[in-house]
Formats: structure tokens, sequence, C-alpha cells
């Protein structure tokens, strides 16, 4: 199987530079990171990608039994690194996808070196004397959400498809499918994510790991963030000035700042 | 008259109506811009980048029953939104907004008043510094419940139709699947290997949603003897299924009563005749044989119920069909005459049975049947290297056919090997 047309696997930046790879969380794809993309290129090599289930990854490699569990998308990762034979990568994880890193880091001890998590949740739902922020019932609600916008893409996205883009520099491949997933795959991806408990794979993690979050992000807020500090071994945490769940959208600068160091300081 | 006198007015007339019109517009929209902005029939919402409400107008507030103390720089954009729709905000709505500058036409749910959910469509544009600095997102909120109402019939509508797709889908798999253990239950699962004899079989399905009607088989009498037939149940479905089988153990039993080939086809035309002698008439066409294979050749001895003949490969070149006509339909009338033949196959020779599935398989540009001259000329070219070579050439001829063949198609071909060539002594030692 053809990995790199499977996930849709671009590579850019300074050849044979430093590894990173970035990987997107629920809900959109790769272009995520297209205002952070650009800033690291100088001194890295960036491996972009999208999940199966997501994106232009290739519709027909679905496995809706292989992505019910976060080790399903852990294993698109290791298998992109083998393919590509990378090595001493350093991780960048955005939401859900920093629980995939950890995953992967521990699948392949060899290739990945560094992880980076971008606002990180290794819970979404309150347990115990821990809280996620969510139920099962808003998890629920999301699902729902997802369905009645299905029906609304089709109308949402037909001007975009017939070329009406404001900022050409993002194409209109890109608009067209930038977060327009098959619902049938995102309602799976979306329970996997949100239903996902990985507060023990956290302590597993022995490679450097900085921690990015916002100031201010509903989807993972800031006593997540602190706790994830708090059990993985040895982690940094750095808290952006931004507000959201997506600071590579928000601040990229910051966040392509916050990265560079730490894998200089690593 | 008046009226007359009116429409007779000319352009000054006219002119007087539109300033009275003015007027009156005048009159009803007093209100300002803001009036306007206030009370329009949809949401508007105004929020600085991180989503901090700046602005908000009367209408959502109502919606939200907030007052706008309690929202304007206090609260942002997501805390309007129920879990769900924050959740579907930050991993689509924010990033799509991000990205492309405005997004229209996603579907949310607001938190309304008295801890009522209400469904939105919500569309967002950035507002830009004349250098393109994004500096605000302007937000409409439409109403959206009766819309969302019928979305969800329309949704549920969809589930439903997918439910039973599904359900169509897998009672057809079992169907086929039932349908395809039945029909292997009315054939050999595979022929018996006879001393000095060389046997091969085909059988074609034309639907894999109909039982097949056609069927043949093979097996011993006692040591030296050997009973074969094939045949044709008129119909298809469930109802011929029933009368393959009835026919097939029929003309196994009775071939070890009594193996004589008239016999045994009389008595399988008494028990059908019998078992469908009310209501609607079931028969068949069947040969039924016996052959007796001997020191390097096999007796054949058969007999024919309405079945197109038997055609034998000759070892020597050439094809010959053996004749039994006038043999009546099997299971039609309480007493009927059946045809005997008998002929000898020697090596190389290869006795072919088949169903008229074959011969009246459709041809070539004007659909003409493919007919018993062709199949014997296709037969005579063939080379003769026996019964299974035979098979196999004709199901490559079936194949041909494509479909010009609507009906099942059963071969049954079995031969005496030719001889070992003889190894001269070409290299005396």
């Amino acid at each position: 199987m053809d990995i790199g047309r499977r996930n849709n696997v671009t590579v850019t930046g300074r050849a044979g530079g430093p590894v990173l790879v970035l990987a997107h969380g629920f809900g959109c794809d790769q272009n995520m990171w297209r205002l952070v993309a650009p800033a690291l290129a100088e001194q890295y090599q960036v491996v972009l990608f999208d999940y199966v289930g997501s994106g232009r990854a290739d519709p027909s490699a679905w496995d809706e039994r292989r992505y019910s569990s976060l080790e399903g998308y852990a294993l698109d990762v290791t298998e992109i690194c083998e393919e590509l034979d990378l090595r001493d990568v350093t991780f960048v994880g955005h939401s859900v996808s920093a629980m995939v890193g950890v995953l992967a880091a521990a699948k392949a001890p060899r290739r990945i070196s560094r992880l980076v998590m971008v606002a990180p949740s290794p819970r979404y739902i309150d347990d115990d004397g821990y809280r996620g922020g969510f139920s099962a019932e808003d998890i629920d609600e999301l699902l729902e959400s997802l369905e009645s916008n299905y029906l609304g893409w089709s109308a949402a996205m037909a001007p975009v498809i017939m070329g009406n883009v404001d900022r050409p520099e993002l194409g209109q491949e890109l608009t067209a499918s930038f977060c327009a997933t098959d619902p049938d795959m995102a309602r799976v991806f979306a329970r996997t994510t949100f239903l996902s408990d990985s507060r023990e794979d956290l302590r597993t993690v022995t490679v450097p790991t900085l921690i990015l979050e916002c100031r201010q992000d509903v989807i993972a807020p800031r006593e997540v963030g602190a706790y994830v500090r708090d059990v993985v071994p040895g982690s940094r945490l750095v808290t952006l000035e931004a507000t959201g769940h997506c600071p590579q959208l928000s601040a990229p600068q910051a966040t392509a700042g916050a990265i560079t160091d730490f894998i200089a300081a690593a | 008259m008046m009226g007359r006198t009116d429409r007779s007015g000319s352009e000054p007339g006219e002119g007087q109506d539109m300033d009275a019109a003015d007027a009156a517009f005048t009159s009803l929209l007093e209100d300002s811009a803001e009036e306007l902005y206030e009370h329009a029939p949809c949401g508007y919402l105004s929020t600085l980048m991180d989503g901090t409400v700046a602005k908000i107008n009367t209408t959502l507030l109502d919606w939200l029953g907030l007052d706008r103390s309690q929202v304007v720089g206090r609260m942002r954009f997501t805390d309007l939104l129920t879990v769900g729709g924050k959740l579907y905000h930050e991993t689509h709505f924010a990033p799509l907004l991000q990205m492309k500058g405005e997004v229209s036409g996603i579907a949310l749910d607001i938190k309304a008043s008295a801890g009522r959910r209400m469904p939105v469509l919500v569309t967002s544009k950035v507002k830009t510094s004349e250098d393109g600095a994004p500096l605000l997102i302007r937000t409409t909120v439409f109403d959206a419940r009766d819309r969302r109402a019928y979305e969800q019939e329309l949704l549920r509508g969809r589930r439903a139709a997918e439910e039973a797709r599904r359900q169509s889908e897998a009672d057809r798999e079992r169907l086929q699947e039932a349908l395809a253990v039945l029909q292997q239950s009315l054939l050999p699962a595979e022929l018996p290997a006879v001393p000095g004899l060389e046997a091969g079989s085909y059988y074609h399905t034309a639907s894999p949603d109909l039982l097949g009607g056609d069927f043949y088989d093979l097996f011993p009498l006692d040591t030296g003897r050997w009973a074969f037939f094939l045949g044709d149940v008129c119909g298809k479905g469930p109802q011929a299924a029933a009368v393959t089988s009835l026919t097939r153990y029929t003309l196994r039993a009775a071939a070890l009563h009594d193996a004589d080939p008239v016999s045994v086809l009389t008595t399988l035309n008494t028990v059908l005749h019998e078992r469908y002698r009310s209501g609607e008439g079931r028969y068949c066409t069947a040969i039924f044989g016996v052959l007796e294979p001997a020191d390097g050749h096999a007796d054949v001895r058969l007999a024919s119920g309405g079945h197109p003949s038997a055609l034998i490969q000759r070892a020597d070149g050439g094809a010959d069909y053996l004749p039994t006509p006038g043999g009546l339909l099997i299971g039609v009338l309480p007493e009927a005459p059946f045809v005997a033949a008998r002929t000898q196959l020697l090596p190389g020779d290869t006795l072919l049975l088949y169903t008229d599935g074959l011969t009246e398989a459709r041809t070539g540009p004007d659909r003409a049947l493919y007919g018993e001259d062709a199949l014997r000329t296709f037969t005579a070219t063939r080379p003769s290297a026996g019964p299974q070579a035979l098979v196999t050439a004709l199901t490559g001829l079936l194949a041909s056919f494509g479909d010009g063949l609507d009906d099942d198609t059963a071969l049954l071909a079995l031969g005496v090997p030719a001889a070992l060539p003889t190894t001269t002594s070409e290299n005396p030692t």
C-alpha cells in the first residue's frame, strides 16, 4: 500500500533538516498547520498528513474498527515514519493528536524523539476527581451537531467550490476539503476523540515533551494543561497568549516560536 | 366615473401617487438604522477576535433571555452556545473562519431563555482593517427551529431508509446463502471417480436469486455398472427445486431397484404424475443411462423422456447425436412411452449430456438460437481430448454468449480415456 497517498503526506521545508511531523486533530485536516508550516519550514523538514477519514486521505483505506481507537491513528503515524524512514522526529500533535503522539512514540521509540502537545486533553469527560470539562451527553450533542451540519455542507461549500475565494493563497481545493469530512468517518473520529481516556498513557512518556496551551480554551481548559504537565515526566508547559483551541491558527508566530525554542533546548 | 377620471390622469398625477407612497413609507420607516439593527428579524453580534461580545442586538438578547449588561464585554460567542455547539465551533467553525475569513450557514444551538436550546444558522465574517489585519467578527444568527425540525425528519427518514437497506441486504444475503446450499444439494458435490472412465460436469446458474431446475448425477449401481442422468425441470424457483429434489432421489432409488433406463424413467413418470396430479402440473425432461466399462470400452444404454439427444464426440474426429426421438415429457401423462438407445464408447469417445440452456442461448446480432447443429459442429471441431477438455471448451463457449445465455445450463460428459500412446521403441537399447 502507498502510505504517502493513503495519508495524503506532503513533505516540505529544509531537506536534511531536523524532522517535524505535524498532526491535525479532530475536525479538520493538515491545512490546520498552514499558518505555522512556512515559518517552521525554514529550519526543519516538515511532514504533513491527513489521518485516514480526514481531509484528502484515501477514503477507501477507511476501516471503522481500526479507527475506533486511538491506536489506529497512531498506526497511521508510525507507518508514515516507517515509509519515509524518518528518524529523530519531533511529533507535534494538535488536540487529540497529542495523545496519538504518546501512543506512536511508545510504538516507535527509535523514530520519535520529542513530543509537542498542542492544546492536549487526555480525557474530555469528567471523572471521579478529574475535570475534563464535558459530560457524555455533551458528546452526543456534538455528534448531533456533526449530523445537522452535514446536511448544510453541500450548500455551504458550493460557493467555495464555484471559486469565490477571497484569499487565493488558500486555493480552492483547500477550502473545498478543509473540515469537510465524510460524516460517517467524522462521527467515528469524534467518538474516538472524546470518549477515549489516555490519562494512564501519559505516565509512560519517556521523551522530552512540550505542552502548549491557550490562555482561554473551552475544549482543553487550563487545569487540563496543568494536569498533563504534572503527569508527563519532565514535561514543560507553555501558555500562549491566545484564545480558542487552535493556537496554530490564532497565534501562529508564538506557536512556531515555542516549538523552535523547545527543539533548540531539548 | 371617478375611477375613470383618475385613470385618465397624466404624468403629474402619477408623480403625486409616488410622493404619497414615499410619505407613507417614511412614516412607517421612521425608525433609524439603529432601530433596524436592534429589531431585525435575525440576531446580530459583533465580537472581538478572541470571541468577546462587543455588540449584540435586541432580537438575539431576547432569544437568549439575557440583558445586554450580562453579555457585552463579559461573554464570548462560545458562551452563548450549547456544549455540543461549543465543541463544533472550536473544531470546525473557528478554524474555518480563521482560514477563510468567513463561514456561512453553520447549524449550531444557542442556549435560549428558560434553559431551552434554540437551533440557529450562523454566518460570520471577519472585518479587516485596510492593511488586512483582522479587527472583529460580525455574525448573523437566524432562527432555524422550523428548518431543524424538518431536517430532523429528513435525518430520521434517512436513518430508517439506511436501516431498511441494511436489513434487506442482510436478508438477501441470507436468502442467497440458503438458495446456494439448496442448489448444491440438488447436484453432486463432485463426481465420483469411475475406474476406466473419465467424467466432467459444469453447472451455470443464470441468477443467484433463483433456484435452477437443471440436475445431473453419476453414481455406482453395483461393482461393474454406473448410472448417470441429466435433466431439466420445467420452471424455476422453489417449486421447481422441490420437483428437482423429488426427481433426483426417485431416479437414484428406482435405479437401484431396476436399472433398466426405460423402467427408471417410467417409475419417475408415475411418481411425478401422482405427486402433482392435482393442481399445477410439474414435469421434467431427462436422460437416464447405465454405463458398463468393459475391456477398453464402455457400453451405454440410455433412455430419454423429452430431453435433447445426447451428443457423442468420436475419438477419430466428428460428432453425432444419439437420437432418442419421441420420448414424452416425464410426469405429464399417467403412462408415457420412453425411447431407449444404446451405443458403445471407444477409447477417446465422449458422451455429452446437456440441457437446453446451451442450445437455446441467443447469439449474434440477430439473437438467433445457438441450436443443435452449431453444437455438433463446435464439438466436432474440438480435438477429442476427453470429457473434461470438452466441458472446458463448452464452458468457454457459454461464457462467450454473455447475456445471450439467460437460462441455467448443465453439462455432463462421460468418456473412456484414449489409450495411452504406445511407447514405441524409438530408442532401442
